[in-house]
């Protein structure tokens, strides 16, 4: 709907990206109406209803849980398609580990948010062939790695501890995922840690919300607020 | 504990302006720190973060530097661990590539901690111990490859709880929790591959991930490292019971943390008794 609303952060001048923020989820508001408006516009067919995370802890958790319901509905399609039926045994057991890895996770989030949870997001995952190994491995590749960034990125804006250790938990078990995923598409190479990922610091890459929902958007029906999101 | 009464205890509007105004400005400088980290290491640190940093109470200073010590000795323990192994030769050539990857990584954590330790929050570095591999005599690490290996994993999964217990401990400042969840994911990434190596070299049967509290063919000596792995319950849901996932499951999707006096009492087999 209003992708050009999600500008690259680097072209968002520093001091005006609160600023920008707040303007955001007016606009993003304004556009919502818009459309209601505009029952014959046949450019948005079906569309879902806006999602808004929330804010606070609360909007972080939400923020966690959509990733994780991206994840537990990518691997779910995996377990159907062709490459899962014949793959080999040991990526089966990868497969088989990752969607029950993820889809414990999105349950997890689900029951913990309770009232505050957002809806179950849909998904359209028709540009990735479920039936050619490389395509499957390569979206798991960035659905890992988007999830390790995004929770490094967020982890500084919870407020509660044990929040905090929670979400520690699940990044190290995605971070474990990625390079398995990684050593996969290019075995026993240095990828498993690249330095796609990892600076001279040794300091993997974190994401910010827009920068993960942006990439995840791509897959994701629901149009996302963020904009309450902690800055 | 029940999360939603956690959440009832979250009032993130409640901070003063003033408090409000220091929490952005250590996130601010913790972009510039964070831009700057990815050019060169830190031999000169940027104005802002030093001007930041002091606002955290004196207190809170050094509950970050007493942790980041702790940070540092176990990466020093990892580096110089690696070194010697490729120093004597003993990976095999094929995986020389790896272990030099994680050599990389580990060195770079000790010269990042030893700069923010100095220079961001004006402390002393710990120096490097001296280590000794063999445990007393008990391990050959550095001329039995499967024991290099064997020690490899059992030092990454314990880096990886070791980080994990302290994130409640640095969360006072961003670029601190920031950099701490940044190094854990890359030595979750390290324990992953380390893994998966042996287990393809039909020296263990473990996965990537941490399947209940198994040492698989480690020494019984490991089963601290693991202790408590095979947890299912978060916030006080049984998550194997939520979603009838098997408990195998279930402790493999949370990794889970150490404290400091466990991380050490494992890390402590390997110090020289003179340390």
């Amino acid at each position: 709907m209003n992708k050009e609303l999600f500008k690259p952060q680097g072209l968002i001048q520093k001091a005006d990206r609160r600023q920008f923020l707040k303007m955001g989820s007016l606009t993003v508001a304004g556009a919502g109406l818009l459309l209601m408006g505009c029952n014959d516009d046949d450019r948005m067919p079906s569309m879902p209803g806006m999602v808004n995370l929330g804010s606070g802890d609360v909007g972080i958790l939400n923020y966690a849980y959509a990733l994780e319901q991206l994840e537990a509905g990518f691997y779910a399609e995996v377990m159907k398609g062709s490459y899962f039926a014949n793959a080999n045994a040991e990526e089966k057991t990868i497969m088989g580990d990752l969607e029950k890895h993820e889809r414990a996770h999105r349950e997890f989030f689900k029951v913990a948010l309770g009232a505050n949870a957002i809806t179950e997001l849909e998904f359209d995952f028709s540009s990735i062939d479920f039936g050619n190994r490389n395509a499957v491995l390569a979206a798991a590749k960035t659905f890992e790695d988007l999830g390790v960034a995004a929770y490094n990125g967020a982890g500084q804006f919870l407020t509660n501890a044990d929040l905090l250790l929670i979400a520690g938990k699940i990044v190290s078990v995605e971070a474990r995922h990625a390079a398995a995923i990684r050593d996969l598409i290019n075995p026993n190479s240095v990828d498993f840690a690249g330095d796609d990922l990892i600076d001279a610091n040794g300091l993997e890459r974190t994401l910010n919300f827009q920068q993960v929902l942006t990439a995840a958007s791509t897959f994701v029906k629901n149009e996302i607020d963020f904009s309450q999101l902690p800055s | 504990m029940n999360l939603m009464k956690l959440l009832d205890t979250i009032c993130p509007d409640t901070k003063d302006a003033e408090s409000k105004d220091r929490f952005y400005s250590r996130r601010d400088a913790f972009r510039q720190f964070g831009d700057f980290g990815k050019k060169v290491a830190l031999a000169a640190v940027p104005l802002s973060v030093l001007n930041a940093i002091p606002q955290i109470a004196k207190a809170d200073t050094a509950t970050l530097i007493n942790v980041l010590n702790y940070a540092l000795t176990l990466e020093h323990l990892e580096y110089r661990y690696y070194q010697l192994g490729l120093d004597a030769g003993v990976v095999v050539a094929a995986e020389r590539p790896i272990i030099q990857k994680i050599r990389d990584h580990e060195l770079a954590h000790v010269r990042f901690l030893t700069e923010v330790i100095a220079n961001v929050l004006n402390g002393t570095p710990v120096a490097e111990p001296a280590f000794d591999f063999t445990a007393g005599g008990n391990f050959s690490p550095f001329s039995d490859y499967p024991t290099f290996l064997a020690l490899a994993q059992a030092f990454e999964d314990t880096g990886v709880r070791a980080y994990k217990g302290q994130a409640a401990n640095v969360m006072e400042s961003d670029v601190v929790l920031t950099a701490a969840l940044s190094i854990h994911s890359v030595e979750a990434r390290h324990a992953s591959m380390i893994r998966r190596l042996r287990t393809k070299k039909g020296q263990d049967m473990v996965k990537g991930w941490i399947t209940g509290n198994s040492i698989g063919t480690l020494p019984a000596a490991a089963a601290g490292i693991y202790a408590g792995e095979e947890n299912l319950t978060h916030a006080g849901v049984n998550v194997s019971t939520l979603t009838g996932i098997d408990a195998a499951g279930v402790s493999e999707a949370w990794d889970e943390p150490l404290s400091m006096q466990a991380v050490l009492g494992i890390a402590g087999l390997f110090l020289k008794s003179s340390n």
